[in-house]
C-alpha cells in the first residue's frame, strides 16, 4: 500500500485513477442496467446520431445550416433521408469543394462507411425519409432483366444513354455514367434525386422495378457485359460507328494512298 | 513548276537528248516551246535482275499471305464458337469469333491489293507513253452520208404525210405520265383533324407507364418524374404506337409557389402538372427533365422547356410551349384528365395555324 501512494503524484496517475473511475462505471452500468434488446438499439441510433451530429457541425453545417436547415449555399436536409446522406457522401459529391459551378462531381470519398452511417443517422433524425436500401432490395436475386431494360429506356434513358454511358444536360451539366457506380447508390439515386435528377418514389417505380433496373444495368454495363463487337465508342449506335469508319477508316485509306504515291520507285532518287 | 525546278536535261537547250518525239520548237504564235516528255528513269528492278526476283518474291509472298488469311478465315468460322469471349488489349473484350473472322478476311483483303501495287510499281512496265488525241469532228463526208440518211428516213416514216399517225401519237406519248401523277393520289388522304385530337378526354384516368396503375395525387412527389399514358391504352393495342406518339404524357409536381403562369397553375393540381412528352419542333420524345431548375431539353436539337413558366421555350428551335394537359382528381381520388390537349401536340404543320 506504501507503494501505491508514493506514486500517488506521478504524472500518469490521474490517468489510471480515471480510466478506473470510467471502467466501473462502465461496468456497474452494464451490470445494473435494464438489458432490453431495443433499449440497446436506441441506444446505440441515439448514439450514432449524437456522433453524426458532430461530424455535421465540422463538415456540413457551414452550407446547409447547423440544424439542417439549409443557406443560400445548400439546400435544406430536413427529410430527405438516410439514402440521401448516403448517396451524396458515399459517391463523394459531399461535401462539395463549392457550390457554384454547373454541379458537383462525383469524387474521392473522405467518410469512412461508418460515419456516414452516423450522419444518415443524424440527418434522418430531422424529418422522416428514404432509408439505405439493403442487399435484399438492389441484389440479382428475383430480378426481370428484360423487364428492366424497358423500364430504364422509360424513365432513364433519355439522360442516362441507352446502356447508362450518361449524356449532356444544360449549361455544363450532365447526366454521369452508370458505369462502376454502386448498385446501392443507383438506387439511393432513383429514390432520392440527387442534384437536378428526378426522383423517382417507389410509388410511381416500385421497389421490383428499381430491382430490374439495376439488373439490367448490370447485364449491360459492367465488367461482366458481353460485347461482341468490341471497341463500342460511347455505345450511341450507328452515328457514332459510322463517323469513325468514315474519318479513321477512309483516312488511313487515304494515309496509305499518299504513302505509297510519295516513294518513289525510281532507282535515281531526285 | 518553275524553272528551277525541271532537270537540267529538259530545258530546251538539251531537247536533243529528250526521250520522246514530239518536241515543239517557239515561234510567233507559241512563244513557249512544248518541252516533250522527261527522259525515261529506271528502277531497280530494270536494271537489277536479283532485285526484280526479290520484288518478285515479295509480290508472291503477299498473294500467299492473303491465300493463308482465306484458310484461317474459313478454319475461324468452322472452329471458333460464336458465343466465345476473348481479351484483346486495347479493345478489351470481343467475341473472339468476330475478332478472328474481321482479322483473317482483312488481312486477304488487303495483302491482294498490297501484292497488285507492289507488282505494279516495281514489275510491270513503267515506261510514259504518248498518245495523241483525233480530231473531235467526224469528216465532212461522213456528216453529209448521216444528214442524208435521216433525211431519207423521215420520208420514209411518212410522218410529214400521215397526220392521223402522228397525232395520235403525240397523244399517247402525253398521255402516259399521267397514269404516275393518278398515283400520287396514294398520298392521301389528309390526315384530316387526327393531328389534332389525341386519346385523352375528360375523364380518362392518367395510367402510370412502369405499373400500369392509375395515379394518385399522394403518389406524385415533388422533385419526381412520371410517365402516363390514357386509360383504357394497352400495349398491346393494335394502334399502341400511333396513339402514344400523340398521347404521352410527363407528370412532375412542382411547389405550387413556384409556378409562375396563372393558366399553367389553374391546369395544374396541387402543384402536379402534366404536360406532353412530345417536343413542339420535330416530335422528339423529350423527357430530360432538370428538377431544381424545372427545365426539360430535347436531345435533338437541344430546345429547352421552363415547366414552371407554362413550358415557354427558353431556348432552341422549338417554336411553341409544350402543351399542357387540364387534371384533376376524380371522386375516387385518381387523377383524371379534363378533356383533351386545347391545341394539337407535336411539331407545328401546315394547317396548324
Amino acid at each position: 500500500m506504501k507503494k501505491l501512494s508514493a506514486r500517488r503524484r506521478h504524472p500518469l496517475a490521474a490517468l489510471v485513477v480515471l480510466l478506473l473511475a470510467l471502467a466501473a462505471t462502465g461496468g456497474l452500468y452494464a451490470a445494473f442496467a435494464p438489458a432490453s434488446k431495443a433499449q440497446a438499439d436506441d441506444t446505440a441510433q441515439s448514439l450514432a446520431i449524437d456522433e453524426g451530429k458532430k461530424l455535421y457541425a465540422v463538415g456540413c453545417a457551414s452550407c446547409h445550416g447547423t440544424g439542417g436547415q439549409g443557406t443560400s449555399d445548400g439546400p435544406s436536409l430536413v427529410g430527405v433521408g438516410a439514402a440521401a446522406v448516403d448517396f451524396q457522401v458515399g459517391t463523394g459529391r459531399m461535401p462539395a469543394a463549392t457550390s457554384q459551378g454547373a454541379q458537383v462531381p462525383s469524387k474521392k470519398v473522405i467518410y469512412t462507411q461508418a460515419e456516414i452511417d452516423q450522419l444518415a443517422a443524424f440527418i434522418s433524425s430531422l424529418g422522416a425519409g428514404p432509408s439505405v436500401p439493403t442487399e435484399a432490395d438492389y441484389g440479382p436475386e428475383g430480378a426481370d432483366i428484360a423487364k428492366g431494360g424497358e423500364l430504364f429506356r422509360t424513365n432513364c434513358a433519355q439522360c442516362h444513354n441507352f446502356t447508362g454511358k450518361g449524356g449532356a444536360l444544360t449549361k455544363g451539366k450532365y447526366a454521369p455514367t452508370l458505369e462502376g457506380v454502386d448498385p446501392k447508390h443507383i438506387y439511393e439515386a432513383m429514390q432520392t434525386g440527387p442534384q437536378n435528377m428526378p426522383s423517382f418514389p417507389d410509388t410511381t417505380l416500385s421497389e421490383q422495378n428499381k430491382k430490374d433496373i439495376i439488373a439490367y444495368l448490370h447485364a449491360v454495363n459492367s465488367d461482366e457485359t458481353n460485347n461482341p463487337g468490341g471497341l463500342e465508342l460511347g455505345g450511341l449506335g450507328p452515328v457514332s460507328e459510322g463517323l469513325f469508319a468514315w474519318i479513321f477508316g477512309l483516312g488511313a485509306l487515304i494515309a496509305v494512298a499518299v504513302w505509297v504515291a510519295a516513294r518513289t520507285a525510281k532507282a535515281k532518287k531526285s | 513548276m518553275s524553272s528551277q525546278d525541271i532537270p537540267e536535261e529538259n530545258l530546251p537547250a538539251e531537247q536533243d537528248h529528250a526521250h520522246g518525239s514530239a518536241v515543239g520548237v517557239a515561234d510567233e504564235q507559241n512563244p513557249f516551246a512544248d518541252p516533250g516528255l522527261p527522259p525515261h528513269e529506271h528502277r531497280v528492278q530494270d536494271i537489277d535482275e536479283r532485285a526484280a526476283k526479290r520484288s518478285e518474291r515479295a509480290v508472291a509472298f503477299l498473294f500467299t499471305l492473303s491465300m493463308l488469311a482465306t484458310v484461317g478465315f474459313i478454319a475461324s468460322y468452322v472452329a471458333i464458337p460464336a458465343d466465345k469471349s476473348v481479351f484483346v488489349f486495347p479493345i478489351g473484350h470481343l467475341s473472339a469469333l468476330n475478332f478472328a473472322l474481321g482479322l483473317t478476311l482483312g488481312t486477304a483483303l488487303f495483302t491482294i491489293g498490297a501484292g497488285a501495287v507492289h507488282w505494279a510499281r516495281t514489275l510491270m512496265s513503267d515506261v510514259e507513253v504518248a498518245d495523241e488525241r483525233h480530231a473531235i469532228a467526224a469528216p465532212p463526208e461522213v456528216r453529209a452520208k448521216v444528214h442524208a440518211d435521216f433525211k431519207q428516213g423521215a420520208k420514209e416514216s411518212a410522218l410529214g404525210r400521215r397526220k392521223l399517225i402522228r397525232n395520235t401519237m403525240f397523244g399517247a406519248i402525253a398521255l402516259v405520265p399521267l397514269s404516275g401523277v393518278v398515283l400520287l393520289r396514294d398520298l392521301g388522304p389528309l390526315p384530316e383533324d387526327k393531328l389534332r385530337h389525341t386519346l385523352w378526354s375528360k375523364g380518362k384516368l392518367l395510367v402510370n407507364m412502369n405499373t400500369n396503375e392509375p395515379l394518385r395525387p399522394s403518389d406524385v412527389a415533388v422533385g419526381s418524374l412520371t410517365f402516363a399514358k390514357p386509360e383504357g391504352l394497352e400495349e398491346h393495342d393494335e394502334e399502341f404506337q400511333n396513339e402514344i406518339a400523340k398521347a404521352a404524357l410527363m407528370i412532375v409536381r412542382l411547389q405550387p409557389d413556384n409556378i409562375k403562369d396563372k393558366q399553367e397553375l389553374d391546369w395544374s393540381y396541387q402543384g402536379i402538372v402534366a404536360y406532353s412528352k412530345i417536343c413542339t419542333h420535330v416530335g422528339c420524345p423529350i423527357s430530360l427533365y432538370e428538377q431544381q431548375t424545372h427545365h426539360v431539353l430535347c436531345p435533338c436539337h437541344q430546345s429547352t422547356f421552363d415547366l414552371s413558366d407554362g413550358a415557354r421555350v427558353i431556348f432552341g428551335p422549338a417554336g411553341h410551349a409544350l402543351p399542357q394537359l387540364r387534371i384533376g382528381v376524380n371522386d375516387e381520388g385518381y387523377l383524371e384528365a379534363l378533356g383533351d390537349f386545347e391545341e394539337p401536340v407535336g411539331p407545328a404543320f401546315w394547317e396548324r395555324g
